[in-house]
């Protein structure tokens, strides 16, 4: 994700003057290297000062220009969030925060590197739009609509890098604000974001042998959430099964849950998330999951596949 | 072409005449509401005030290629009165200030006229001030960004980040104030924190270009950014009194959020009249 969302960001600041990233001492991969070279003065690291990264940011925006604050996700966010929360969101302006490795894709660096909370806390804020694409396809096409729209605020959840794409063939194309059908089935219906999108896949692949219909959606779009869109997808699927990365508390399966609620909807509902705990151990970012229960086998088993 | 409309000297009796109206305007609005930090405004007064009358080019339109930025939003009360003379805020925005119909509150809010962000939470300006300039220098528009600190925010960690990035940008198109009233709500800042000091020193340290001035001395404010060398971010450490102009209120931390009772506006007002008329 990190090569698409340097490939795109390069093509966009070369598309608009204006397009600036302000990085804190976090450089992303790939293309970074010609943006870096070839517009130096819009390449601005401030060093190990996420607080001035969110308020250049926004300073910049209130000139009229369209940055992009990068750096890993727990230091993007919660680190400067009252930069977040008043430069950005209250004044409404047109920054990206990137979240790189957002969830606990770091898993040995320990929970000081781990964004377990970011949906919840970003999506609380008014105005913060949240986008978490699943594949490296997915971060192209958020990063272009990050540095071409004027609605306000973006947090951008990344994973970091070698993710394969699932997206190539989807039923959908990428709309901002919509949910995104990667397959479309019958049967049962599975909700994802993000890097995770891959056991959503694999799920999916255990339905399917048993020769279930399934559909796969990508719920890229976290805020504004698609909430007609999964009323729709509640509706039209006997079981629907999210599965996300990300604490109990304030993400897509309480959201899933609410709306289903309020409709009434008669499907089987099962949501899979990390736990309200931190993680001590390490190992993988497969064993990390796996150590919260997200781990495909263990799932399978709840759901029948 | 905007160097036609900058002021090549500043008239001092006329920065005394003004300051003096805005104050007498911000102790009238104090009646209308419980609550105004008042002595901030005070404190900062000619300060602001040479930066709007004298630092800030204009163009004929009321335009600016110049941008004010309020990094110490209490003391907005300045900001605002200002903004009214100039004809940017009306005399109604300021009568309904801090009411349910208003748009004006105790700290600015961006996208009223003239309020270039908001600020409130201390130790945000200087960081936008900075991508502000960054902007300015990147389009070549040339704009210079003004913006006023108080000192109590000088403590933030979040305003040294912005110094360290400002003078390492070399940005010279940053012209930042210290409002030194060397007060905050626990206290005089030499007493709670004797090692704030020296300021000058840690700024020219951090690669700024500094100076220290009488903070109400309009001349000296304006001479000294007037005249600085350039090539890199510049610092005013003004020396101020909290409450300056009214004897009550000068180094008295309560000034700094309370309005004065009837009686106290009386006397204010007192005082503010002889001063004119000295």
């Amino acid at each position: 994700m990190r090569n698409t969302f340097s490939e795109a960001l390069y093509k966009a600041a070369t598309a608009n003057p204006d397009v600036y990233i302000v990085v804190a001492d976090i450089s992303p991969a790939g293309s970074m290297g010609k943006f870096r070279d070839q517009y130096p003065d819009r390449f601005i690291n401030v060093g190990v000062a996420e607080q001035s990264m969110i308020g250049i940011c926004a300073g910049l925006a209130l000139k009229g220009c369209q940055p992009f604050a990068y750096t890993i996700a727990t230091f993007s966010l919660y680190r400067p969030f009252e930069m977040v929360r008043d430069d950005l969101c209250y004044q409404n302006l047109s920054v990206t925060v990137v979240g790189m490795g957002a969830g606990v894709i770091y898993s040995t660096l320990g929970g000081t590197h781990h964004t377990q909370e970011d949906i919840a806390i970003a999506g609380a804020l008014p105005n913060m739009q949240i986008i978490a694409p699943c594949d490296p396809a997915e971060c192209a096409e958020a990063t272009t609509y990050c540095a071409t729209q004027k609605n306000g605020p973006v947090y951008l959840r990344l994973g970091k890098a070698g993710e394969p794409n699932f997206t190539d063939k989807a039923a959908d194309p990428w709309t901002f604000g919509k949910l995104r059908y990667i397959k479309r089935g019958t049967d049962i219906c599975i909700l994802s974001y993000g890097v995770i999108m891959q056991k959503a896949m694999q799920l999916a692949a255990r339905f399917e042998a048993q020769g279930k219909s399934v559909s796969v959606v990508s719920c890229h779009t976290l805020k504004p959430l698609d909430v007609e869109g999964i009323r729709d997808a509640l509706r039209r699927h006997g079981q629907v099964i999210v599965i996300e990365e990300h604490a109990p508390q304030g993400g897509l399966a309480p959201r899933t849950k609410q709306i289903a609620w309020d409709m009434q909807a008669r499907c089987r509902l099962d949501t899979f998330t990390l736990q309200d705990a931190f993680i001590h151990n390490y190992g993988s970012h497969d064993d990390l999951l796996a150590a919260h229960g997200l781990e495909v086998g263990a799932i399978a088993a709840q759901v029948g596949a | 072409m905007h160097d036609m409309t900058r002021r090549n000297f500043f008239d001092v009796a006329a920065a005394r005449g003004r300051c003096l109206q805005y104050r007498r305007r911000i102790l009238d609005i104090s009646q209308q509401v419980q609550a105004l930090h008042i002595g901030s405004a005070y404190s900062c007064t000619e300060i602001v005030d040479a930066v709007y009358h004298g630092l800030m080019r204009h163009n004929q339109d009321g335009t600016s290629p110049d941008t004010f930025l309020m990094s110490k939003g209490h003391g907005c009360m300045i900001l605002y009165v200002i903004l009214e003379d100039m004809g940017v805020l009306s005399r109604e925005d300021l009568d309904l200030y801090c009411k349910p119909n208003g748009r004006l509150g105790c700290h600015p809010d961006y996208g009223n006229p003239g309020i270039e962000a908001s600020t409130g939470a201390l130790g945000h300006g200087l960081s936008m001030a900075v991508g502000m300039a960054l902007a300015e220098r990147g389009r070549k528009t040339n704009g210079t960004i003004y913006t006023v600190l108080s000192d109590g925010e000088v403590q933030e960690g979040s305003t040294w980040e912005a110094v360290l990035m400002a003078s390492s940008l070399g940005l010279p198109n940053l012209v930042a104030f210290v409002d030194n009233n060397d007060f905050q709500s626990l206290g005089r800042t030499s007493e709670t924190h004797p090692s704030f000091y020296p300021l000058v020193e840690k700024f020219e340290a951090f690669g700024w270009e500094c100076a220290e001035v009488d903070g109400h001395d309009s001349a000296a404010v304006f001479a000294a950014v007037d005249r600085r060398r350039g090539g890199r971010p510049f610092m005013l450490v003004g020396k101020t009194t909290k409450g300056k102009g009214i004897s009550y209120m000068e180094n008295v931390p309560i000034w700094h959020y309370r309005s004065p009772s009837p009686q106290e506006y009386v006397q204010g007002k007192a005082e503010l009249e002889a001063a004119s008329a000295s």
